[in-house]
């Protein structure tokens, strides 16, 4: 049963509600207060009577479908009984009203078992092989609610089952209710309204268009809404029985949401996940990534024993834990001497991880070369996050979910949050939904997901962003202001002089910024300082008294006053043999911003070691590999987009899977340096100690006319006839963490190269043509579509499920033609 | 039997093309349509009030009352919905209507449009009866040319557009509320309520929805004023309607009379029963209303009398059954219907329905007891008052209602062991064989 969640006050901004604003009524003869326009069937909640229930959902809209929830109300609040029993999900709360539940009234009572047996009749009486058996609202209010034997003599409905509505999800029609959550889910949620009620009567059922599948980014949480058996995962069906798990609350590690979820285990083996209930981050949804993508942990690659590169073969060898620390320390030992060691840390670890790298890199490889910048980054962006996002930034008054539903307007930057951070993408929905909040969009083009949010698109060309961001400053209709919010997505980072403009922007307007990065530890590594120019805490490297605050706090003599390398310098410096050696965490070259030269960095790399889950193009190179526990095997900490610190739990119990952080401490050890912790708990012990810093935070003073990289020139088409990609990360991709989820990523959005119309007629192509989309690194075919794109820009997929745009024809900003149009 | 009759909206029927713009100006159409615009939208409106018309569509809510729900100081567009979408079983008045004289109604359509002020007017019309959709788009259509409809209307500075829309073929869409989905291009399905249409009906606009007889009563009303209408009828349900007999009586056909006139009296004005046939049950407003049987012969016909009897006016679609008729086989084929028509929204009704068809299919059958019929009326009781709209208390009418006066005709079933009936003898051929 789908109850009410419940909200702690104090964190709400909404102030308490006034006397007036609270109805009193009697429920069975108790008398209860509750907010004017509070549903009964919420009111009754409170007072500990669980009215049964399939179509209410307390995120919904009331509908007033199944009428399971049926009282009788013997008083209106006028002195007068309502004559029928009334829906209570539907019916408002009144002064003076006296309701009557199943507890109290037979009249409420008999007509709650009526509709109990009316759902029963036609219901198959497969619960013994249904997913949702044992979990199941339908089983349990049968139960609770309803008659012991049927007197249904006659024929059920029958259809064929189960039917595919995408890949992903089945659809059971025999035990389908027709509450109609799912596609209420869909329509008023996720903004997807792939599925609806078809037919009528007892033949209505839950349909598709069949040339327009269920593919919502969302679809997962209709499988877990739904009362019934009806909706099924095709990757969980008949995998296991509900009371066979055991759950475990966890936090998502696929993006920088921090969303709630439920880990569902059974015999050291994960089965699957569900959306944790957190009103203040997620609510009750998760995105089908989190969902679905988790078997990347137990692939036949995951990395289960240390490796040692053997003197004489050249070969990569198993190691025991001791004989690998040692290698790895001498290695580490020699390679600082002999020109210094990069840290890349990737933005996939947790907190406590970062924080071990970012203590490893000061204490033991005495640099600051480390980052964790695994994208497209600047100097500048470094800056920016020191000087602006670090702490909450200047003032810590930290933009939360909550201020996506009360803000004025919001402005987005380098930031696709159906793609990029759903959770971000559905409150902003709501809150367009719910009270029109104006959502602007500095884009290349009106995206589905900006559509479904009703949001405004400011048409900016790749590399426009700084001058559209400029242009804010006095643009009446965006009226941007205090109860302004900038969302600044990571790959502002790529576009020199626009997270400056960002800065300008917030500090002219007073809007306040948010900086949404993509994956689940950037925020967490930023706060412990897994930066060039920032120690653990928002210390500033460049500040003496903030590096010797850090040094007393760790007891050491002193730390490295030189900010370090950036990530790119980091590759640039290995690639040219300049670093003696490299510490690579959850990294894919691939995601660098120059996926060629990260490769001949790794060649180049006189010693590498490499902490991975599973075996990838560095572990391949290196000459020491650790394998290191996946989120469920061990417990930790997210920082997200908010800056809301994110604990979880270990999920499985594996005593050879060991925390990155743990890895550190034995190489350390080995080099007779103690870090100081060995487990999580201890490193969380330990950043709580040394706190963040109330010293001066660094200034962004970045010189803006530093390009920093090199972008295609922005402006109409280039003279020979190229044009500049736009281009950002789909949310279900290639990406390595979604290995496994199969079905998951055949409902991946299909690969299209969009143009403006203007362009699709220069080419004398028409939508659906195949065309070659050629750029630096090579060409791939692919249909074409057309959108409002500006002249000059188009845009393609960074990443799609075997067509890779960021690896075959380059990066965003980078000038690419299409030819070709023929079918 | 002139004296019994008093065609208003009937009378202009028999006229050559009666359906023409023509014919209706020559008997002195679109008279009161001068009269309304002469006068502020506020009066048209009292003018109704006092008539007492009441909603012709069944439940007889009062018209003018609900034309003054309409908020006025509401930014957004009012509309006029007519309800032309008949399809309650036996219900044959509106189509005839629409068919003999659809003028009657468009004139109506304006004058309520001006009354409300809503600059946009539909007609939803039951998509079946593509001949009645084609004379109301061509009556529309000379309505305009006439500068009936269109803008500045007759220099009234009153603009109004009148739609044609016709429905797929769905009885819900008769449910106003699922009437305004499919106008809207949704699926019709009823509607939560509130808002109620006259808050947010149509786009979410304040919206007025009446019956087609509704309306067209409004020209006469205008034409002779409030008092001769009310003059009408009986105490507390004034005026005219048209009382449409289908079935086993002689001459079938719609009989325009004043509310509060008997069955009795109908039945003679059409003739009689079948010959040599007695009347056994009838329907007073369409399958929907409870049946009534020969004792209610005398039972005022109007909204007030029908309900003490028991049952309700409805739409006045007397369905009349003689003595060769097997009630239960008669209840059943209406239950398919409920069945069949069920928009599935909500539990009782949906579930309820395929229940109910399959549980009586069973007993006409004979197979069963008399226990059966307790669980009918059981599941009759958990669909009644459940629902979410009026259609599943529709369903439950006839059950009820037949097994409260025939429960021994279903007990014979089982000792029959099927049903005791010739079924040629309630056929319109029985009588041709009967006498060859």
């Amino acid at each position: 049963m789908t109850t009410t969640p419940e909200r702690t006050p104090e964190k709400s901004k909404e102030t308490a509600p006034e006397k007036s604003d609270e109805v009193t009524l009697t429920i069975d003869g108790v008398e209860v207060s509750v907010p004017r326009n509070t549903l009964v069937i919420r009111a009754a909640e409170r007072i500990g009577v669980q009215i049964p229930r399939f179509c209410d959902h307390p995120l919904l809209a009331p509908v007033g479908a199944c009428r399971q929830c049926l009282v009788e109300v013997p008083d209106a609040g006028n002195g007068r009984p309502i004559p029928k029993p009334q829906a209570s999900c539907t019916l408002t709360v009144a002064e003076g009203m006296v309701v009557n539940t199943q507890a109290t009234s037979p009249v409420a009572d008999k007509a709650q078992q009526g509709i109990m047996e009316f759902l029963l009749i036609n219901h198959p009486l497969d619960c013994p092989v249904c997913d949702k058996g044992g979990e199941c609202p339908l089983q349990n209010q049968a139960m609770s609610n309803g008659r012991g034997e049927t007197r249904f003599t006659e024929s059920k409905r029958v259809y064929p089952k189960p039917i595919n509505i995408s890949a992903q999800v089945l659809l059971d029609r025999e035990r389908c209710v027709l509450c109609a959550r799912c596609t209420r889910f869909s329509e008023q949620i996720a903004g997807d309204p792939f599925i609806a009620l078809i037919e009528r009567g007892a033949l209505q059922q839950v349909g598709i268009y069949e040339k327009e599948p269920f593919e919502s980014y969302f679809s997962g949480n209709t499988i877990q809404i739904c009362p019934v058996g009806a909706l099924t995962s095709s990757s969980y069906r008949f995998r296991s029985r509900p009371f066979d798990l055991v759950s475990t609350s966890s936090v998502a590690e696929l993006d920088a949401c921090g969303s709630a979820i439920r880990v569902d285990h059974r015999r050291g083996k994960v089965m699957r996940r569900l959306a944790g209930d957190d009103p203040e981050v997620n609510e009750e949804w998760i995105t089908d990534k989190d969902r679905f993508a988790f078997s990347y942990a137990t692939l036949e690659d995951r990395l289960t024993y240390p490796m040692v590169r053997d003197e004489e073969t050249g070969e990569l060898r198993a190691a025991s834990w001791p004989e690998a620390f040692l290698v790895a320390a001498r290695g580490l030992a020699a390679a600082r001497e002999a020109g210094g060691v990069g840290v890349l840390t990737g933005g996939r670890l947790t907190a406590e991880d970062s924080y071990a790298y970012s203590k490893f890199a000061r204490v033991v490889l005495g640099t600051n070369d480390i980052d964790f910048r695994a994208r497209s980054h600047s100097a500048e962006e470094a800056e920016f996050l020191a000087a602006n996002v670090v702490l909450g930034g200047p003032g810590s008054d930290p933009v939360t979910y909550a201020d996506l539903e009360s803000a004025r307007s919001v402005v987005m930057v380098g930031l696709e949050p159906e793609d990029e951070a759903g959770t971000i993408f559905l409150r902003l929905r709501k809150t367009a939904r719910g009270r029109h909040l104006p959502i602007y969009s500095i884009a290349p083009f009106t995206s589905r997901g900006l559509h479904k949010m009703s949001g405004t698109l400011i048409p900016t060309r790749p590399g426009d962003e700084a001058a559209a961001l400029d242009a804010l400053v006095n643009d009446g209709t965006v009226a941007l202001d205090s109860g302004g919010l900038l969302l600044v997505g990571e790959r502002t980072a790529s576009v020199p002089g626009a997270l400056a403009a960002v800065a300008r922007l917030a500090a002219t307007t007073g809007a306040r910024i948010a900086w949404i990065p993509r994956r689940a530890g950037d925020r967490g590594a930023l706060e412990s300082g897994a930066l060039p120019n920032l120690l653990p805490g928002g210390r500033p490297v460049a500040d003496a008294s903030a590096r010797v605050d850090l040094a007393t706090a760790w007891g050491v003599e002193h730390l490295p006053d030189t900010p370090g390398r950036d990530g790119a310098a980091i590759v640039a410096a290995a690639a040219a043999g300049e670093l003696g050696g490299l510490v690579v965490a959850g990294v894919d070259p691939a995601d660098l911003p120059d996926p060629v030269l990260a490769r001949q960095a790794i060649e180049a790399a006189d010693f590498i070691v490499s902490l991975e889950v599973r075996a990838s193009e560095v572990t391949r190179a290196a000459d020491v590999v650790f394998p290191v526990a996946p989120v469920t095997d061990r417990s930790g900490t997210f920082v997200n987009w908010e800056g809301r610190v994110r604990q979880f739990g270990k999920a499985l119990h594996k005593p050879n899977s060991l925390p990155d952080l743990r890895v550190l401490s034995g190489i350390a050890e080995e080099l007779g340096i103690t870090l100081g912790f060995r487990t999580p708990e201890q490193v969380w012990a330990e950043m709580t100690q040394v706190g963040p810093w109330d010293g001066a935070r660094a200034v962004f003073d970045h010189d803006v006319s530093d390009p920093g990289i090199t972008l295609a020139e922005p402006g109409s088409s280039h003279a020979d006839g190229s044009l500049v990609l736009a281009s950002w990360k789909q949310l279900i991709d290639d990406g390595r963490m979604q290995d496994g989820a199969d079905d998951m990523r055949l409902t991946a959005r299909k690969p299209v190269v969009l143009v403006a119309a203007d362009t699709l007629a220069e080419l004398g192509a028409t939508v659906g043509d195949t065309v070659i989309l050629a750029g630096p690194l090579g060409s791939l075919e692919l249909p074409i579509g057309v959108a409002d794109l500006a002249a000059g820009t188009v845009w393609a997929p960074a990443s799609a499920p075997g067509a890779s745009v960021r690896h075959l024809v380059g990066p965003a900003g980078c000038a690419v033609t299409i030819t070709g149009g023929a079918r | 039997m002139t004296d019994v009759l008093t065609p208003v909206l009937t009378d202009n029927w028999g006229t050559d093309r009666s359906w023409t713009l023509a014919a209706y100006e020559d008997r002195g159409g679109y008279a009161g349509l001068r009269k309304a615009l002469a006068m502020a939208p506020p009066d048209v409106v009292e003018i109704v009030k006092g008539s007492n018309l009441r909603g012709r569509g069944g439940a007889g809510f009062p018209t003018g009352m609900k034309w003054g729900f309409i908020p006025q100081d509401n930014p957004n567009p009012k509309y006029l919905v007519v309800n032309a979408d008949e399809s309650e079983p036996g219900t044959c008045k509106d189509i005839p209507l629409m068919m003999a004289s659809p003028h009657t109604l468009v004139e109506g359509v304006i004058i309520s449009s001006y009354a409300i002020r809503a600059n946009t007017a539909f007609i939803y019309v039951r998509g079946e009866v593509l001949h009645v959709i084609r004379r109301l788009q061509r009556a529309v259509q000379e309505a305009y040319l006439a500068g009936h409809l269109g803008k500045d209307i007759h220099g009234s500075g009153y603009d109004l557009d009148l739609i044609v829309h016709a429905g797929a073929g769905a009885y819900i869409c008769g449910e106003e509320t699922a009437l305004l989905d499919s106008l809207e291009g949704r699926r019709g399905q009823p509607r939560l309520r509130p808002p109620f249409p006259a808050v947010a009906g149509l786009y979410a606009s304040p919206t007025v929805i009446n019956n087609v007889e509704s309306i067209a009563s409004v020209p006469s009303i205008m034409d002779r004023g409030a008092e001769w209408f009310s003059a009408m009828g009986t105490e507390k349900s004034k005026g005219f309607g048209i009382f449409s007999l289908s079935g086993h009586v002689a001459n079938p056909g719609q009989f325009e009379a004043p509310l509060g006139i008997t069955l009795r009296k109908l039945i003679e004005l059409a003739g009689g029963m079948r010959d040599g046939h007695e009347l056994k049950f009838w329907t007073p407003g369409g399958s929907s209303t409870p049946l009534l049987t020969a004792e209610h012969l005398d039972v005022p016909l109007d909204f007030e009398g029908v309900g003490a009897a028991g049952s309700m006016l409805g739409t006045r679609a007397l369905q009349i059954f003689d003595e060769t008729t097997c009630v239960v086989r008669a209840v059943l084929r209406w239950t398919e219907f409920y069945k069949h028509e069920s928009c599935g929204k909500c539990t009782p009704c949906r579930e309820g329905t395929w229940w109910l068809a399959q549980t009586l299919a069973r007993l006409e059958q004979g197979h069963g007891s008399e226990a059966d019929l307790d669980l009918l009326l059981d599941q009759c009781d958990n669909i009644l008052g459940r629902s979410f709209c009026a259609l599943g208390d529709g369903a439950t009418s006839p059950i009820s209602s037949s097994i409260a006066y025939f429960r021994d005709e279903y007990l014979a079933h089982f000792t029959h062991g099927g049903c005791p009936f010739d079924r040629q003898a309630s056929t319109i051929f029985a009588k041709v064989e009967a006498h060859a």
